[in-house]
């Protein structure tokens, strides 16, 4: 990444955007840690691991609006691809049990040695060392989505299509976890995880420091889809979802750019699936339904699609409202809820939150300009214009 | 055989006799026989069984009954043997005499596993000759499978007698397969028992013959023969098997998906709640059923009739005011149709959750779709065969309509051109709340059917949602013969694939074959062609 | 070897004995056509002729049953896609004007230009000088410069028209085909255009599918009538106007 694109690619919400992840990222652990115990600034470590929570499902949103919101791909399936990345790291988790586990097989997890099995699959290999873990957490979701996309957008299934073969993919893996043979620790999933590098995945100080990466991984992920979005490629990408065919007789591959844009994103979700593992302590095959996946991209609606910014705010603000309401006496409400959502932002509220605020700011600047002419002259210059939806 | 119906017989038998033999008996190898329960031992018991089965007596069959059911009583002290009707009267089992009462040293005659087979054996023979057809089929296959030697003079002197074809047939077989264990038939008898047993060539005749043990030469060789060759009868039975569990599986995806045809393949709306029109059509047969259970139980068998209707009409007003009040808004805007709808459908789950519980409810199945017959070597259920029925003829009648009637002509006018349709007068807006009430109605329909063979739960629309979407799509949008052939072919598919690669792994294959099915023809098995379809 | 030996035609488009038909629907039938480098030609012909196909089929969109196309003397086209095709130099206007709505202007044109086009290309471009002027050019001739930043979503439809032949000016193509430029223009407008298909004919070869005939006897050029997917007749515009069958399925008496 060229220093150019990274400056191009910073607006001002984009700057707002990124002081406020960076001083939660720095300021949460810092208070978590240091702070007494039940003071009135200190962030518990309940509250740490539940944001946490949020900050990976932030990423998974940038994920799927850097192929909904500029390229027009609506996966129903990326909770696969997160889901995928959360069984690498998993793996690795589980490895690092050792002989800590009920069986006290040094190699062997406790539901292999439940199910009789003599030795490790070959696919369990290498999981035991963090460097290869780490990059299968890109590579295996990486590869699914290239070899899903290439055949996919190769032979041009767009739209609608598109979405219910995400949706049939992720719902065939889901099947295909549950089982136990498949050795991933069929309808339990992996859990019971000990330590991570080293350090126990329980402890205040990892929590801490798992917080803070995910903020790191979140902001650069962010200036990822942001030099991605704000470069030539991204008026490609936004020229293929508004009008693919005219595109290709541009003389563009649009395959190719679909590709490169999808097979980015199913890694951006696998690395929030990585990190939200050992977050939450468990992975299971309950990550692949097809219902999650499309209660993130709910999430990009809320908060607006083709806004990053909007995605990221959209994944907090809808999961927060689900830890709110979930928790309460108004559990049963809950799905009337989330499902009135849907119904509600896509009918009032097509461009999200920050969609709709960026087109009153827009609008309200416009009056602005015309009681003063020369500030306008000024804000046009200085103030590049937004990403339009 | 159920209880209530041996005990009436027994009654009955008891009856019979307190009339006919009110006579003292003297003591004779029937008596002697009977006294032998009273001994406690599992052989003498046996033997017991055997003579008294043989004996000809009209005791025999509530003694033996009795014995089935544990209402034989013995004391060991007095040596007496006691048989207690299903209606508390008890009689001596040697003399048929009624008894005011058991002593209370008498406990019922013990059995094991073995001496239940001599019992069933025994039953059978005695019921061989009983005036109803039923019980004598039943008797001659029970014999069939237990072939005692015991039975064979029985089922001689029932073979003599019987006029009926099926039983006379099932005679046959059960005498053949006596015959095939008896060590001192000749090899002539036993030549003709492998024929008769090929003959039958299911896996029951497949099992006696693989294990009937040492014989002479020419009788293993014809074994083997026939073992062959009802091996290969079985092998296309099980083919046709897989066929009709395919057939019935296709049926159960189209309806499921027959909706959809409409209101996907047709309209292009992606309805993403249309499970839960299904689910909402299975609740409504409850409902019905519910209603009928406690006012009405006597038209308990046309609640489905009932039903039928009441689940198009609900499913489709919920269309209507669906496509009123959310789907108008969004024509043209494929992708947020299908959130909003998915977010309808979470709506429409929790709605019946809250109302009907969280569990499965009871649907039952009336009197006519219960049950089953057999069709050469496969066993056919009604409620599968009416189901593949119905839905031939809903989709018979939705092509029908689509061609004969006013509002299919305007609705295929509106698919094809909406505005020269809105421009020639037809009401657009009309038209297109009526198509999405009919794809909705056919789904509460699919409900009412899906009622009789799935647990009828919230969750219900979900499990058919992914499957219908692939039906359709395989087929084709916009064609509903395709939605006929997809529904089918991945219904067969399936069921030929679950023998090889087991249920779950052959629904993943299914799935990952339709994905690469799609790389190939992504506009499905009959798209159609030209200039129009990319607008 | 020499390249011209291998050439089988000198035409810049060739097509031969072209059928295609939509299940049953003969859309274009036994079609041939040749347009020779530096040509403008006119295409008419009635609804339904089968115009647009054919540029379906130039372009790579449909693929022909039989038949030869041609483009440049050595390239079949039938085998070739949409990319492909736009990258050894054949350009497209749509009868129905299609830009990029939600991008500017000056990005619609920058996304015709016809530079790297490739995935890595556009993720590390970096604008040039050479670039830019040529897109300030491209704007000038369309009259399009003090518009360069508004949303093309928002221009009028004559604009959107313009903006499109700009795109196809940016491209600079070899062989540009042009469907129903001057719909929904005014005269002024229509003028106008006449004059800049001219202009353009100067280095390009042009195919324009239209149906205004003012608008075709100004451009001056051979003339096409197509119907029922066929070539009917081919000559100046008096010659063809002038054909008993062009006047009874097409022009009217």
């Amino acid at each position: 990444m060229t220093p150019h694109m990274l400056t191009r690619s910073l607006d001002r919400s984009a700057t707002i955007f990124l002081a406020v992840v960076a001083a939660c990222g720095i300021l949460i652990p810092l208070s978590n840690l240091l702070l007494p115990v039940g003071s009135f600034l200190q962030v518990p470590t309940y509250l740490v691991a539940l944001w946490g929570k949020y900050v990976c499902y932030a990423i998974l949103a940038l994920a799927i609006d850097l192929i909904w919101g500029y390229c027009g791909i609506l996966s129903l399936g990326h909770g696969a691809f997160f889901a995928l990345g959360g069984y690498a790291m998993g793996m690795y988790l589980m490895r690092q049990i050792g002989t800590r586990g009920v069986y006290g097989n040094p190699i062997l997890p406790d539901f292999m040695v439940f199910l009789n099995w003599q030795k490790l699959p070959w696919y369990w290999y290498g999981f035991d060392m963090f460097w290869f873990a780490a990059l299968m957490v890109l590579v295996v979701p990486g590869l699914l989505a290239f070899c899903f996309g290439w055949l996919a957008f190769r032979s041009r299934v767009t739209g609608v299509y598109l979405s219910i073969i995400t949706q049939a993919m992720t719902y065939a893996l889901l099947l295909a976890f549950f089982r136990n043979d498949f050795g991933f620790g069929g309808n339990n999933g992996l859990t019971d995880f000990k330590d991570i590098l080293g350090f126990n995945v329980q402890a205040e100080g990892t929590r801490a420091a798992l917080f803070a990466l995910s903020c790191l991984a979140l902001i650069i992920g962010f200036l990822i889809c942001r030099a991605i979005v704000s470069s030539k490629l991204g008026k490609v990408l936004i020229a293929v979802r508004d009008a693919e065919s005219r595109t290709r007789f541009l003389g563009y591959r649009v395959e190719s750019y679909k590709l490169f844009v999808f097979t980015v994103s199913a890694c951006m979700a696998g690395v929030a699936g990585a990190l939200y593992v050992p977050q939450v302590g468990i992975i299971n095959p309950s990550e692949f339904a097809p219902g999650n996946s499309i209660e993130a991209v709910i999430w990009v609606a809320v908060g607006g699609r083709g806004t990053l910014v909007g995605a990221a705010l959209g994944a907090v603000v809808v999961n927060y409202a689900k830890t709110f309401f979930t928790s309460g006496v108004l559990a049963p409400y809950w799905l009337f809820m989330l499902g009135a959502l849907f119904i509600l932002v896509t009918l009032l509220l097509p461009k999200g939150i920050v969609g709709t605020f960026n087109a009153w700011w827009d609008s309200s600047k416009e009056k602005r300009t015309a009681t003063s002419v020369s500030a306008a002259a000024e804000d046009g210059v200085t103030e590049p214009k937004m990403m339009a939806e | 055989m159920p209880a209530h119906l041996s005990a009436r017989l027994c009654s009955l038998a008891l009856a019979l006799f307190l009339i006919a033999f009110a006579l003292p008996a003297f003591a004779g190898p029937f008596e002697d026989a009977v006294a032998k329960f009273a001994n406690d031992d599992f052989s003498d018991t046996e033997e017991a069984i055997g003579v008294v089965a043989g004996s000809g007596n009209k005791l025999a069959f509530p003694i033996i009954s009795a014995l089935q059911d544990g209402r034989l009583m013995a004391d060991p002290d007095s040596k007496k043997v006691y048989v207690t009707g299903a209606d508390g009267k008890s009689i001596d089992a040697a003399t048929g005499e009624a008894v005011a009462s058991v002593p209370d040293s008498a406990s019922a005659v013990r059995l094991n596993n073995r001496l239940r087979r001599s019992v069933d054996a025994a039953l059978g023979s005695l019921t061989l000759q009983s005036p109803d057809v039923g019980t004598r089929l039943q008797a001659a296959q029970s014999v069939f499978k237990s072939h005692e030697e015991t039975a064979l003079e029985a089922v001689e002197a029932a073979l003599a007698k019987e006029s009926n074809r099926s039983v006379k047939a099932a005679l046959g077989e059960a005498r053949a397969a006596i015959l095939l264990f008896k060590s001192d038939a000749t090899e002539v008898e036993k030549l003709e028992a492998v024929a008769t047993l090929k003959a039958r060539g299911d896996q029951e005749a497949l099992a006696l013959l693989t294990g009937m043990g040492d014989q002479p030469a020419s009788v293993t060789k014809a074994a083997a023969s026939a073992i062959g060759s009802i091996q290969n009868s079985l092998a296309v039975w099980s083919m046709v098997q897989n066929a009709w569990y395919g057939l019935s599986l296709g049926s159960v995806l189209l309806l499921a998906a027959i909706g959809l045809a409409i209101t996907f393949g047709v309209m292009g709306v992606i309805n993403m709640a249309h499970g839960e029109m299904v689910m909402l059509g299975a609740y409504t047969t409850f409902v019905v059923q519910e209603v009928i259970r406690s006012r009405y139980p006597g038209l308990f068998d046309y609640s489905l009739l009932i039903a039928v209707p009441l689940a198009f009409l609900v499913a489709g007003a919920i269309g209507v005011l669906i496509e009123r009040s959310i789907i108008r808004f969004l024509y043209g805007r494929p992708l947020e149709t299908l959130l909003a709808t998915w977010g309808l459908s979470l709506v429409l789950q929790q709605a019946v959750r809250t109302m009907f519980g969280p569990t499965n409810r009871e649907v039952g199945n009336p009197s006519w779709m219960s049950g089953a017959f057999e069709l050469g070597q496969i066993t056919i259920t009604y409620n599968r065969l009416w189901i593949l029925l119905f839905t031939l003829a809903v989709f018979a009648i939705l092509l029908a309509m689509l061609r004969y009637t006013a509002l299919g002509l305007e609705m295929r006018a509106v698919t094809q051109n909406r505005r020269m349709a809105a421009s020639m007068g037809i009401a657009t807006s009309r038209v297109d709340a009526l198509t999405f009430g009919l794809g909705s109605g056919i789904a509460g329909i699919a409900g009412v059917a899906l009622s009789q063979i799935d647990n009828v739960s919230p969750n219900l629309g979900q499990s058919y949602i992914i499957d219908s979407f692939m039906v359709v799509v395989f087929g084709g949008v916009g064609n509903l013969w395709g939605t006929l052939v997809g529904a089918f072919t991945l219904g067969i598919a399936n069921k030929f694939l679950e023998p090889v690669a087991g249920a779950v792994l052959g629904k993943i294959a299914i799935l990952v074959l339709i994905i690469l099915f799609i790389q190939k023809r992504p506009r499905g098995l009959f798209a159609l062609k030209g200039r129009a379809v990319e607008a | 070897m020499n390249v011209m030996d291998t050439r089988a035609t000198s035409a810049m488009l060739y097509l031969d004995g072209v059928h295609v038909s939509f299940d049953g629907f003969h859309a274009i039938n036994n079609l041939s056509l040749t347009l020779e480098p530096g040509e403008m030609r006119a295409i008419i012909g009635p609804n339904g002729a089968g115009k647009t196909t054919m540029m379906d089929i130039i372009t790579g969109k449909t693929k022909p049953d039989e038949g030869t196309v041609l483009f440049d003397g050595v390239t079949d086209l039938t085998r070739l896609d949409e990319t492909r095709i736009a990258e050894l130099g054949i350009g497209r206007k749509f009868q129905k004007p299609t830009v990029f709505e939600s991008q500017t202007v000056q990005d619609n044109l920058l996304l015709a230009l016809n530079v790297d086009h490739s995935v890595r290309g556009t993720l590390f471009w970096r604008g040039s000088k050479a670039e830019s002027e040529r897109i300030d050019k491209v704007l000038e001739t369309i009259r399009l410069t003090e518009a360069r930043n508004r949303l093309a979503g928002s221009l009028s439809h004559g604009q959107k028209q313009w903006l499109e032949i700009g795109m196809l000016l940016a491209q600079d193509p070899k062989l540009l085909l042009v469907d129903e430029p001057v719909a929904g223009m005014t005269d002024v407008e229509t003028h106008l255009t006449a004059e800049l298909l001219k202009e353009i004919n100067r280095t390009h070869t042009v195919m324009v599918v239209e149906h205004d005939m003012t608008f075709v006897r100004e451009l001056g050029v051979k003339v096409t009538c197509l119907h029922e997917g066929t070539v009917l007749a081919e000559g100046t515009i008096d010659q063809v106007s002038s054909n008993e069958r062009v006047i009874e399925v097409y022009l009217g008496r």
